[in-house]
């Protein structure tokens, strides 16, 4: 197999902090100021990048030195975490910007899905829309043409067609833009987090032609997501990134567990005081942390597993009826399932000062997927006084009730897991 | 789709820098359906947009011209080299709107395009092209205007018809606006990038050049001492020479119109290397 995309020793250096600030008054002001001695008078005091630890100058790495080659057909997952220069890769790829050193070379057309729905204009018809995005995106107007009647039934919006899109609703605006990209007639595809909108059933139908499209058509896929359940049933290979650099590149599976394994720590035990509370009246949330059964701190947990869950809070006055709980949304935030102190019966006086309360669940019934929690306090029967939303994230694996490796894809329209036992009926007949 | 083999080209390579004169026509080329999606783009946005839109067309250029006939007609009493006013200012209005929406879209390109510029790739040529054809369609039907301004004065007031053989120079003269409006946007976007401030600059400096030009005046009723910053203005021969060719009253020769071409294309040049450069590099700053 040859190879679709070569990337060698690609760098992008971005300056942090001010070049110039934009206007040319300011810039005269700044340099009067200058001149005199004045301070700085549009130098924002106090404004730091945590983002990374800078070094000695403005000067920073996005990608440093990135080297990796792409096999024709292959779908590929890259994974990193926020500020790990995933779409700044992307971005070069796709030529909305260039590197500063390195070369990228390329076999075939490439089709970048980084927003879909790019160039849509709202007065617009749905028709005319896909005339435009599609130019855009680089196809000649006999290729649409020929595709339309495709991409209309795969949109789903046929009844709208000759509507203008600003009366579309968002859900199928987005429909009708990947529809477009995904008929692209393109031998590299590279897709940025697109499924994050949309109905589920609409997301399947995504993923079912993004597949369908690496396997039947041969095409080259670039995926990234955050979603490793999407990357692992979508993705043969992985690129994880870390701060610039290519972490890890191989099989898919292997590199999932690498990257879960190293964002860990950061995951499972999250200190609640930046973030943002409700009223406070007489308590406030301090800490969440998740255990696994063996209690050390986990992000990362498979159906039927038991896990704790422990609240840590402070109250400023003595409570009585005091009642903590946590539910479990998934991604597209809806609402699963609540666990609540006084439906088990558990009500203790609690006197003013830090306290931590654990709860432990024995059997977690979330399918594969991304998590998250949001955990409360309040009094009885009261309203809520300290509510931090989606305080703790976790993954659900991909893996059966006893941890080995399972398949969940098909699946997706499934909210939750219910233990059953399944056994032979009757013994082996010899027909 | 065929099977990629080694031996086979790269089709695609990224690098830092482009050459300065790597003008990616060619690219360009490629993109053509979508210079003609973009215009139609413009064209039915504006017109579904307002009710007066299409009326807007006709009613700025005639509401101008009954001004300019006011105040340089009447007040200042400027020469109009012997043509009926509302006919001589009508003229230059219309040519002059065309030169200056083409340029004042231009040079905001970047600005009102990030969006899109941020997301896909395609040769960024293709937008302030998309402009200056876009601004065509405006420039035809107020052309028409004024065909019915001179209409009117043939039929119901004497006046008569002048134009002439060159008239056959017309498409070049619209061309020429076209090259320099375009060159001279893109030489100004490239520095509205960096300053934003640059834009309300822009605006006035349009104006003023308007008074460079003769839009209000003919060339032959020019001052001497003026004369010579007159001449040197490309857009001179270009707004003299379609007045020669619709009024059959103007001033050009054959130098003044081979200077007019030559700088149309230098400016455009220019405006293309540095829009191509900019282009590289003005996403990482906005």
């Amino acid at each position: 197999m040859s190879h679709a995309i070569e990337v060698e020793g690609v760098s992008k250096l971005y300056r942090l902090g001010e070049i110039g600030t934009g206007t040319l008054s300011r810039d005269l002001h700044r340099w009067v100021a200058r001149r005199l001695g004045w301070e700085d008078p549009f130098l924002r005091v106090g404004e730091t990048n945590d983002r990374t630890v800078r070094g000695g100058g403005d000067l920073v790495y996005s990608l440093r030195d990135i080297d990796f080659a792409i096999e024709q057909g292959q779908t590929v997952g890259v994974i990193g975490r926020n500020g790990a220069g995933k779409s700044t890769l992307l971005k070069i790829l796709s030529r909305v910007t260039s590197p500063t050193t390195g070369e990228v070379r390329i076999r075939g057309r490439i089709a970048s899905l980084l927003e879909v729905g790019t160039g849509f204009h709202p007065e617009l018809t749905g028709r005319e829309n896909i005339y435009l995005n599609g130019a855009i995106l680089g196809m000649r107007k006999r290729e649409i043409r020929n595709r339309f009647d495709e991409i209309v039934a795969f949109s789903g919006v046929e009844r709208y067609i000759d509507t203008p899109v600003k009366r579309y609703s968002s859900g199928m605006y987005v429909r009708l833009a990947f529809a477009v990209a995904a008929h692209l007639e393109s031998e590299i595809l590279i897709v940025d987090e697109v499924l994050a909108v949309g109905d589920a059933e609409f997301q399947q139908k995504c993923l079912g032609k993004m597949g369908e499209v690496s396997r039947g058509e041969g095409r080259t896929i670039l995926f990234v997501s955050h979603n490793m359940a999407a990357i692992s049933t979508l993705c043969r290979q992985a690129v994880i990134l870390d701060r610039g650099r290519v972490d890890f590149m191989g099989a898919v599976h292997a590199g999932i567990d690498r990257y879960i394994r190293s964002s860990k720590t950061s995951t499972g035990d999250v200190d609640l005081t930046g973030m943002k509370h409700h009223v406070c009246l007489f308590s406030r949330l301090r800490s969440v942390q998740l255990l696994d059964e063996q209690r050390t701190v986990t992000s990362t947990l498979f159906i039927g597993n038991a896990f704790i869950l422990r609240i840590g809070f402070e109250l400023k006055e003595e409570v009585r009826n005091l009642e903590v709980g946590f539910c479990i949304n998934n991604i597209q935030g809806v609402t699963l399932v609540g666990y609540v102190s006084p439906w088990e019966g558990f009500r203790t006086h609690f006197p003013p000062g830090v306290h931590e309360v654990e709860c432990r669940v024995p059997f977690l019934q979330t399918l594969p997927g991304t998590y998250q929690m949001t955990v409360w306090v309040k009094r009885i029967g009261e309203r809520i006084d300290d509510e931090v939303e989606r305080a703790i994230e976790f993954e659900v694996l991909s893996r059966d009730i006893n941890g080995h490796p399972a398949y969940f894809d098909k699946y997706a329209e499934l909210n939750m897991f219910q233990h059953s036992a399944w056994s032979m009926a009757t013994a082996a007949s010899a027909t | 789709m065929k099977p990629a083999t080694d031996h086979q080209p790269w089709d695609i390579r990224i690098r830092p820098s482009h050459s300065l004169f790597s003008l990616q026509l060619r690219e360009a080329w490629h993109y053509r359906d979508l210079l003609l999606l973009l215009v139609r783009r413009d064209f039915v946005s504006f017109y579904k947009q307002t009710v007066l839109g299409p009326v807007w067309f006709f009613l700025q250029p005639l509401l101008t011209t009954v001004m300019y006939v006011f105040i340089f007609g009447r007040l200042a009493g400027l020469s109009t080299d012997g043509l009926p006013q509302p006919l001589f200012y009508m003229c230059g209005i219309v040519a002059w709107n065309y030169f200056a929406e083409c340029l004042t879209k231009t040079s905001t390109v970047f600005r009102d395009n990030a969006a899109i510029f941020g997301k896909v790739y395609f040769p960024r040529l293709i937008m302030p092209l998309s402009i200056v054809v876009s601004n065509l369609v405006r420039f035809g039907v107020q052309l028409l205007l004024l065909l019915c301004m001179i209409a009117y004065y043939v039929l119901y007031q004497d006046y008569a018809f002048q134009a002439n053989a060159y008239l056959l120079l017309f498409p070049l003269m619209v061309l020429l606006m076209a090259v320099l409006g375009l060159g001279s946007g893109m030489l100004i976007s490239a520095l509205t990038t960096k300053y934003r401030d640059l834009a309300f600059l822009v605006t006035f400096g349009v104006q003023l050049f308007m008074y460079a030009t003769p839009v209000i005046y003919p060339l032959s009723s020019a001052p001497a001492a003026a004369r010579g910053i007159i001449a040197a203005n490309p857009l001179t021969p270009v707004l003299e020479g379609i007045r020669l060719g619709l009024l059959g009253r103007g001033e050009m020769s054959a130098t003044s119109l081979a200077y007019a071409v030559f700088a149309s294309l230098a400016v455009l040049l220019t405006g293309i290397i540095v829009f191509n450069r900019v282009e590289k590099t003005f996403i990482d700053s906005v």
